[in-house]
């Protein structure tokens, strides 16, 4: 067993665990966060997709271990007060999911690529930048129209 | 994943003192490779040394006539970086080509040249560039360094730190990406530098990485798509499959140079 501690949601955490622990499952079984989920298990689908210190990385392929004084952001950390965050009533508002599984996801691969590309996001980027996210259900066009809306969202007013 | 035990040094010596203590130990860089085959149980290292926190090895410079690049530098890194980007453009966009935007926040340079995998991006450029693969111990040049599938000219107990690529005058790298795995089915990496000719392809061959003779012959000759038109391909060792045979990657090869050397003019 080894010690971690980082902060999840601004929150400081710390625990022992298995040095095999990956950062999804400690986030999903340690910490009962379990917004962020285990599609593929194979670093293909996106529906791990957190934030380490600022940078989307898929969590089902980082141990929690090399995560040691990071700063992660799940998407049970983006509304605050009751609100949500841009991204996610752009996609309550354009019907970007259907079962929803892939939405965690996709979220915060959005909010990842507004903050490398911005706000402007003509529709052929955020195909080529969603490649790592794997959608069954949608066909991804509402996906696509609300990750548009939700770069615009963010826009500082 | 098999149980294992967890290391994280701070300096390359520690590395290697690590190195030397376990039988089978692996380094962990950004995982994008490691993890999966521990998680599949193709790989059971008895210990993973993280590099993540060793100092020195994240650098991005420009030495003289040379972008030098740290082992731990992500592929993010490389393809944003405006010192990449105005030196070796070609390299920065090949960077920004593998995997998708959350696997480039994770993986690294040095762990893809580690690693070897045949259909990866990196060695290409390598080669092609005449890189040096700097380590802990010495200095190995591409041509050295990839030894077939898998398989490096790196000893036990040998950390590559940098990777120093000569600016070249020209290069570009093309890929025809599997339609479903995006790994490249064939990628050729070209370059020019004074009358010197490189032309690297990665995805093909069955050993790996290699540099195709007859198509740099051609194109010191004339460097342009016309010269490499009717140039044979040896493809007697690709590799086939379900996605395409042999004599399929033999002519993709020839196509992706064509297409390399055509966006290396800059056409």
């Amino acid at each position: 067993m080894i010690s971690v501690s980082m902060t999840v949601n601004g929150k400081a955490v710390s625990a022992k665990i298995d040095p095999r622990t990956l950062l999804v499952q400690f986030l999903r079984e340690n910490l009962l966060l379990t917004g962020t989920h285990v599609g593929c298990d194979t670093s293909q689908c996106g529906a791990c997709v957190v934030h380490v210190d600022g940078k989307a990385i898929k969590s089902c392929t980082t141990l929690a271990a090399t995560c040691d004084g990071a700063s992660v952001v799940t998407i049970e950390g983006l509304a605050h007060d009751g609100a949500l965050h841009p991204m996610q009533e752009a996609f309550r508002e354009n019907h970007g999911l259907q079962c929803g599984f892939c939405t965690p996801g996709m979220i915060m691969s959005a909010i990842d690529i507004v903050n490398r590309k911005g706000h402007d996001l003509d529709e052929h980027t955020i195909r080529e930048e969603l490649e790592g996210n794997i959608c069954r259900c949608t066909g991804y066009h509402n996906i696509v129209k609300s990750v548009a809306a939700g770069a615009h969202a963010m826009a500082p007013k | 994943m098999y149980a294992f035990a967890y290391q994280r040094p701070t300096t390359v010596r520690q590395v290697q003192s690590a190195l030397g203590k376990h039988d089978d130990a692996k380094l962990l860089a950004g995982g994008q490779t490691l993890l999966p085959t521990m998680k599949q149980r193709l790989a059971s290292p008895s210990a993973v040394i993280d590099l993540g926190h060793v100092a020195g090895l994240s650098a991005i410079e420009k030495k003289g006539r040379n972008i030098v690049i740290g082992a731990m530098v992500r592929h993010a890194d490389v393809a944003t970086s405006d010192l990449v980007r105005e030196a070796i453009p070609a390299l920065a966009a090949l960077a920004g080509g593998i995997g998708d935007p959350a696997v480039r926040n994770r993986g690294t340079i040095g762990g893809s040249v580690a690693n070897n995998d045949p259909s990866a991006d990196y060695p290409a450029a390598l080669l092609a560039l005449g890189a040096t693969i700097v380590t802990n111990k010495r200095k190995i040049a591409a041509d050295d360094f990839f030894q077939g599938m898998f398989t490096t000219a790196l000893d036990d107990g040998e950390i590559i730190t940098k990777v120093s690529f000569p600016v070249p005058a020209k290069a570009a790298y093309v890929k025809f990406p599997n339609p479903a795995s995006r790994y490249a089915m064939v990628g050729v990496f070209v370059s020019k530098k004074g009358s010197d000719v490189k032309v690297a392809v990665t995805g093909a061959s069955n050993e790996g990485v290699f540099r195709a003779a007859g198509l740099e012959a051609a194109l010191k000759a004339k460097f342009n798509a016309k010269a490499v038109e009717g140039v044979a391909v040896d493809g007697s060792n690709f590799i086939s499959d379900i996605h395409g045979t042999a004599d399929y990657r033999a002519n993709l090869v020839n196509v992706m140079t064509k297409r390399a050397v055509t966006k290396a003019l800059g056409k």
